[in-house]
């Protein structure tokens, strides 16, 4: 009752940074609760032995390995019901990202166990957990217990820091399961594949961002000659929107299925600033956003914020500051 | 094929959105309106209808909703649907996400789909996993925020983003599946459609019809509970600029980078 089981994410012989954050909070939460923090991988040959006893770095005792097939929710959601039905955990935790969405919530159902998302933090309170949920566009924040036997925690994108323990190699324990067949009626034909150019944002000190607001692909044209303004090293970066749509790579992606981004600058163009989005730029020094909506929720967590137009706005911004560095 | 969508009332994106403190439950009082995210899985049954690929035989809207819903889906009819169903009960008020899932899950029974189509969100609740649930307990296949969908009688080859880039999934049918925004740009309805939803057939469920066991569904049954609500660690307002004059509002953005030493 006491132990968490923790779902890893991995891809390519390496573990989400994301699910390893989750390690380190359910490490920590589980020896609040007196229990310990065992962790669940599915997926084929790349879940080496080595791969699998390095979680115990960051906190947890023991690796349940299922092989199944990998990136698709189901069969984890059948991995882990085995593995709860069989050794009675408490919690089953997840980081940020899309796949934990689907198999917490597929878990849930199967196990009729409550289920709390996008939650920033939670807490040991009189031996349970507690989740804390931002609600309403992260203007409130609800506090959110468990009346079922499991309860089940999915985390924000960054909500849990991977913090390495020191902690030896974790036992490995392949776990044999048996899948539904819902579960097999959906199959992988290509994952993980990259549209568009390979850019780099993360080493970025400026980041210029480009949203739906830009109108068109070309509009981009803007925010390159923007961020080629500020020089050094600068860069564009863009969001979900633009980039389902064909207009920008996916590598220059920001938020909670793309890259997660600290530059000392960050300037936004024609973006909402949806809560996908923000978790991936939150941690930016200084946020700059133009938006012509005054409402737009990227205002909520701007440093400086400049109601109007893009179209007007930005060229000349971008003059500006080539006169000013030319001065 | 048979082609369920599932579709809610939210709060319109202009109206204040807030708490009701002694219930902790979203104040849903005030202007509402058809999850902007729900037209794009309607428009998504349309242009499978359209395709000509599969031969559609039906296309229902389904919610789960107080009395005030019937407008979600009477909008949904005018988008296309031919019909719709309303589930709607006070044992249903305040249920959380599980139990959500479960009743719509138990009220799609009765009408057997080839397809349930999902949004990618919705507008008030935020948590993209409706769809995981209502699979689960029909037991078919589902992906999420699926943005392309190839349709064949028998199964779907979905395209999506996830945290490793595109994946591209095939899916067999029967199966759930919510859409991302990006899956199509929805049509406006037409007069006619809008004037002509009302007398579409609009079916009322109770939870006894469709056999939802109320022990599982409602606030006081919920596996999650609301414990309390608190307001988020304030943060310092920022500088808010009106661009009136644009040379100005240059020069003020200008000064502001410059301040800070990011030029
Ligand atoms: C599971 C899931 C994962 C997601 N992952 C991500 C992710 O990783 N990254 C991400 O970014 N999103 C993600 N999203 C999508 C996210 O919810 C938003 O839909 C997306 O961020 C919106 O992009 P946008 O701001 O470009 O577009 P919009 O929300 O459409 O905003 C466009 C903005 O431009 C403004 N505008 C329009 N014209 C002008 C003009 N001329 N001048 C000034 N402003 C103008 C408008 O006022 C509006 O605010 C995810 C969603 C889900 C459900
Ligand atoms: N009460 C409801 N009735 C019908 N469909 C719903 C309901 N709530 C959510 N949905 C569907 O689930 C999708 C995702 O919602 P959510 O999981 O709440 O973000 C929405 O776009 C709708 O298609």
């Amino acid at each position: 009752m006491a132990d968490i089981l923790v779902y890893a994410l991995h891809y390519e012989g390496a573990i989400n940074k994301n699910s390893l954050g989750a390690v380190s909070e359910g490490a920590a939460l589980a020896s609040e609760l007196g229990g310990e923090c065992h962790v669940i991988v599915v997926g084929g040959d790349d879940l080496t032995d080595d791969l699998c006893a390095s979680v115990g770095n960051w906190g947890a005792t023991k690796v349940y390995r299922v092989n199944a097939p990998e990136g698709l929710a189901q069969p984890v959601v059948d991995a882990m019901a085995k593995v709860i039905g069989d050794d009675g955990h408490g919690y089953a935790l997840f980081g940020g990202g899309l796949l934990g969405f689907e198999v917490g919530a597929g878990l849930a159902a199967r196990l009729g166990a409550g289920v709390a998302m996008e939650v920033t933090a939670v807490r040991a309170q009189d031996g349970k957990l507690v989740a804390e949920r931002p609600i309403l566009g992260d203007s409130a924040i609800s506090e959110i217990a468990f009346r079922s036997p499991v309860g089940i925690i999915i985390g924000r994108l960054n909500a849990f820091e991977a913090k390495e323990t020191g902690g030896g190699p974790a036992a490995v324990q392949d776990v044999e399961v048996e899948l539904s067949p819902h579960a097999q009626q959906a199959t992988m034909i290509q994952r993980g594949e990259q549209r568009g150019a390979d850019v780099d944002i993360e080493g970025a000190d400026v980041l210029v961002a480009g949203g739906r607001g830009l109108g068109k692909p070309e509009g981009f044209e803007l925010v390159e000659e923007l961020a080629k303004a500020f020089g050094g090293n600068s860069a564009v970066a863009a969001t979900r929107a633009v980039v389902d749509a064909g207009w920008y790579p996916y590598a220059a992606q920001i938020g909670q299925t793309g890259k997660t981004v600290a530059p000392k600058l960050y300037l936004a163009a024609g973006i909402s600033g949806a809560i996908q989005h923000k978790v991936g730029m939150q941690s930016s020094e200084n946020i700059v956003a133009i938006n012509k909506d005054a409402n737009a929720p990227i205002f909520e967590f701007s440093d400086l914020g400049v109601v109007g137009d893009l179209n007007k706005i930005v060229p000349k911004l971008t003059e500006a500051i080539k006169a000013k560095k030319g001065s | 094929m048979k082609i369920c969508v599932l579709v809610k009332e939210v709060p319109d994106a202009a109206v204040q959105k807030r708490i009701d403190s002694s219930t902790g439950r979203m104040d849903r009082s005030g202007e509402k309106n058809l999850n902007p995210y729900d037209t794009h899985a309607i428009e998504a049954a349309m242009q499978i209808r359209e395709g000509g690929t599969v031969e559609v035989d039906e296309i229902v809207a389904v919610t789960m909703g107080p009395e005030s819903a019937v407008r979600a889906l009477h909008k949904a009819v005018s988008l296309g649907a031919d019909r719709s169903v309303h589930l709607t009960d006070a044992a249903l008020a305040g249920s959380d996400v599980a139990a959500t899932g479960y009743a719509l899950a138990q009220t799609l029974k009765r009408e057997s789909p080839d397809l349930v189509l999902l949004g990618q969100q919705s507008d008030d609740g935020e948590c993209y996993t409706i769809g995981a649930v209502v699979a689960e307990h029909l037991q078919m296949p589902s992906l999420t925020q699926v943005i392309k969908m190839d349709v064949e009688p028998d199964k779907l080859r979905c395209e999506r983003q996830a945290e490793y880039g595109y994946d591209t999934v095939e899916v067999r049918l029967p199966a759930v599946i919510s859409v991302g925004d990006a899956i199509n740009e929805p049509r406006y309805p037409s007069l006619k459609a809008i004037m002509g939803a009302k007398k579409k057939q609009l079916d009322t469920v109770a939870a006894a019809d469709a056999d939802i066991d109320t022990s599982k569904v409602g606030g006081e049954y919920s596996a999650a509970h609301w414990l309390a609500a608190k307001a988020p660690p304030a943060k310092a307002a920022g500088t808010i600029i009106e661009d009136e004059d644009t040379g100005e509002t240059v020069e003020k953005i200008v000064a502001w980078l410059d301040e800070r030493k990011l030029i």
